[in-house]
């Protein structure tokens, strides 16, 4: 067992009566082919953390049959699984009985990031630049004179030109492109400065002059590339995580021809009017009509209802949901594109528009910042002309000002404060998109939380365990593991490690239960009027009463009731400390809600909402100048998580729900919002403080520049300090995200035993 | 005077040397885990090292 998984048992029964492990169909559709008979599949694991888990997975899953090679990636927390074969091995549920919570993670075929080497090429290549540039310079400083200064020069030249070329063509393209749309961007100033300073440089190597530019235009390309480049990390990294986290809708289905044929179909070309089977576990593609079989439907995807709804044929269903138990043959009636899939994503385009007005900080601030800069440079020009008409001199003091004023320290401020608070919240378990979705998070005065899958787990969890005979329990919890169903997962939480009765045969019948035959005896784990035969039925109890019968009579009845997610009250508690009003909309009943709200310390809640209505409540919010937070998970939630001003999602949401979101939180905490709401505040602080700092180390250093005392010495050390300064007070951060993991770190285990309990 | 000529071209050839070693290691995926590869020194092998 490793090290840092404490109580990994507990996390055991965590796992079986967590999540709805992805079927093999699915993990199949989610892998990648490598070519003779190979296969790779790349799973989410959020709490690998340490050597052990690492030595623990790639032992553990390696051992497995069929599996050739397991590399666990620490950095993004995946686990990437190499297998042989048509069966898939059995690695995610290795993986939870070791105590890790897998997620599936489509491998995407290009998926190497080819910007981010770029950048990081170009800073390599400017770094190495701007080193011997510098080394030249200060040989130069210390008093080369005649022939050695210029032949410094003309190496340093030399050494530029490549530098310029390969490293700024990163500025010259963007801003050449921002020019040509008739706008500015921070990139202009950077590409006039930059090859300003390379032009004026030469013309005075080239007539033996003083000084030269060299190093101050590497330099700056190298500080600003370290900046672009954090700023990429912080926004592809995450989103591609995000993207990647995915439960997959159903992809395809089985067609059964007129003809007796099978085919198995891309969701694109399936029409109405085609009879699709649908096997047990899988989720049902588009919009049909049931013709033959009875299943328990897992409905909570689109309705975000978690109890299972019993089907017969004649009835309708929608896309998205997921089959449980039974084989079922569906006739289409609508094609995917208008799907209630498809009605939910028109919905969520429409209601883009909450955030579209939104511009980053660092957008803003560059957008007054870039004209000033030319400005001030230009004016520069002239005074000198007009003061000494000696344009040589005019043109060397305004490009001292416009290296000075370079928007390096500004370029730093933002990503790198974004960079260090995402790696906080990631290492707790959040992700974010982007960096405009923590600037959002931190002006939001009202959280708005779906009930169903959010607030709850969205999965029934056994209340009356202790009230049954432990034995019937054993026996119950032996023949649950043998179902999908919501409820089975929830008994077989009880079963003996090992499965302590044998069974002669286990049957499971769609829409009733489980049966099974041992000893001469048959027992059933179901519907209580199926299940009891032989005894007098009735008192159907809130979930239809589902009872464990021995020949026929009740032996067990259990009771079952969605588990609060862990911490909600105390998330919600320090939302409210935090100054956020917290509300709660869902669409089950109104009395449902009222249970969990009062359970919460919830004041307003609104029931009965359709997904359109959810929507209209954020937007009604909006319009009385609220910047609200929508936390939810279902698909009914995903027009309202675009539509709010932020969003969070927990990863077990939908997978188109996960898209919509700016944040997802892996784990089972709802802690995770206040921590991100506090991280998301304090690098707000951090970010003004440094665009601050940037605004006065420019106060100090243009009238300097302006006056024309700015040797390039100067220059260097002022542009240099204020990019330091600006990461150490990033940096501050740090100790913060800190502090902080420990504390969700003890109210985990905390709610661990508690749940053990 | 003189020996600047070879040292400054001997200096920006070890340079380079430095930045070509970089960019072979970035395309050999040798950033792709940093954390992983701190923390998987402390793991015991018997096995040959992996490729």
């Amino acid at each position: 067992m490793s090290c840092c998984a404490p109580g990994a048992e507990m996390a055991l029964d965590l796992v079986n009566t967590g999540s709805v492990l992805p079927s093999s169909q699915e993990i199949r559709l989610a892998s990648r082919s490598l070519g003779d008979d190979l296969h790779q599949t790349d799973l989410s694991v959020p709490t690998v953390h340490c050597a052990g888990c690492i030595q623990t997975i790639e032992t553990a899953l390696g051992k497995l049959d069929r599996v050739e090679s397991a590399r666990v990636n620490l950095s993004t927390k995946r686990v990437s699984v190499r297998w042989r074969g048509d069966e898939v091995p059995p690695f995610v549920v290795a993986l939870g009985r070791l105590g890790y919570q897998a997620h599936l993670f489509p491998s995407e075929v290009g998926d190497k990031d080819r910007t981010l080497s770029d950048l990081i090429r170009a800073v390599a290549v400017a770094g190495f630049a701007a080193g011997n540039i510098m080394l030249l310079s200060v040989s130069v400083w210390s008093g080369a004179e005649g022939a050695t200064r210029d032949l410094f020069h003309w190496v340093s030249a030399l050494i530029a030109i490549p530098a310029l070329a390969f490293a700024g063509g990163i500025f010259f393209r963007s801003a050449w492109n921002a020019l040509r749309h008739g706008r500015m961007n921070m990139d202009v100033p950077i590409a006039v400065g930059v090859s300003l300073a390379y032009a004026m440089s030469l013309y005075e190597t080239i007539n033996h002059g003083d000084h030269a530019y060299f190093d101050a235009s590497v330099s700056l390309l190298f500080f600003l590339l370290i900046g672009r480049t954090l700023d990429h990390v912080m926004r592809e990294r995450a989103r591609t995580a995000v993207k990647g986290l995915s439960q997959l809708a159903a992809h395809g289905a089985m067609v059964l021809r007129s003809d007796g044929a099978r085919d198995y179909l891309p969701v694109g070309e399936i029409e109405p009017g085609m009879r699709l089977l649908i096997a047990a576990g899988e989720r049902i593609p588009v919009d049909g009509k049931i013709i033959q079989g009875t299943s328990d439907l897992d409905c909570s995807l689109a309705s975000g209802e978690s109890t299972p709804k019993n089907v017969a044929p004649g009835e309708a269903v929608q896309a998205g949901v997921l089959n449980l138990t039974g084989p079922l043959t569906i006739e289409a009636t609508a094609a995917a594109k208008d799907s209630f899939l498809a009605e939910m994503v028109r919905l969520m385009e429409a209601a883009e528009g909450g955030r579209a007005h939104y511009r980053r900080i660092a957008d803003r601030v560059s957008a007054l910042y870039a004209p000033v800069v030319h400005l001030t440079a230009f004016a520069t020009f002239l005074g000198w002309m007009a003061v000494t008409g000696d344009w040589h001199r005019a043109i060397t003091i305004a490009i001292a000002v416009l290296i000075i004023t370079c928007p390096c320290a500004l370029g730093l401020a933002v990503p790198i404060v974004q960079v260090v608070a995402a790696r906080r919240l990631f290492e707790n378990g959040i992700m974010v998109k982007d960096g405009s979705a923590m600037e959002r998070l931190a002006t939001i005065d009202t959280a708005v939380f779906d009930k169903t899958g959010t607030l709850t787990l969205g999965q029934p969890r056994l209340v009356n365990a202790s009230s049954i005979d432990p034995a019937m329990l054993a026996v119950a919890g032996d023949m649950a593991t043998h179902s999908r169903h919501p409820f089975s997962k929830a008994i077989a939480g009880f079963a003996h490690p090992g499965g302590q009765y044998k069974f002669d045969a286990v049957t499971e019948h769609p829409g009733f239960g489980i049966e099974a035959t041992g000893a001469g005896s048959t027992w059933r784990l179901g519907r209580r009027g199926w299940a009891g035969w032989r005894a007098r039925t009735g008192g159907e109890g809130k979930h239809g009463g589902t009872v464990l019968t021995k020949d026929g009579f009740i032996v067990a009845t259990f009771d079952f009731e969605d588990a609060l997610r862990a911490d909600a009250k105390a998330a919600i508690g320090q939302l409210s400390h935090a100054g956020v009003s917290v509300e709660m909309l869902s669409g089950d009943t109104a009395g449902a809600c009222g249970e969990v709200a009062e359970m919460l310390g919830v004041k307003d809640f609104v029931p009965c909402l359709l997904p359109s209505g959810k929507v209209e409540r954020i937007e009604t919010l909006a319009k009385d100048g609220h910047k609200v937070l929508m936390v939810g998970d279902g698909l009914n939630d995903t027009p309202a998580l675009r539509a709010a001003h932020v969003s969070i999602a927990p990863a077990t949401a939908a997978d188109i729900g996960r898209n919509a979101a700016d944040f997802v939180f892996l784990r089972e905490s709802l802690l995770a919002v206040p921590l991100a709401l506090d991280v998301s505040r304090k690098a707000g602080h951090l970010i003004r403080q440094n665009i601050a700092i940037a605004i006065v180390y420019n106060a100090v250093a243009v009238p300097i520049a302006i006056l024309g005392h700015a040797t390039p010495l100067l220059a260097a050390i002022a542009m240099s300090a204020s990019s330091v300064l600006v990461i150490g007070n990033a940096l501050r951060l740090h100790g913060f995200g800190a502090n902080a993991t420990l504390q969700v770190i003890q109210k985990v285990g905390r709610s661990a035993v508690s749940y053990s309990a | 005077m003189t020996t600047l000529l070879y040292l400054i071209p001997v200096a920006l050839f070890l340079g380079a040397l430095g930045v070509s070693g970089f960019v072979w290691a970035l395309r050999s995926g040798q950033y792709e885990d940093l954390d992983g590869a701190a923390e998987r020194i402390l793991i015991d092998r018997d096995d040959k090292p992996e490729r």
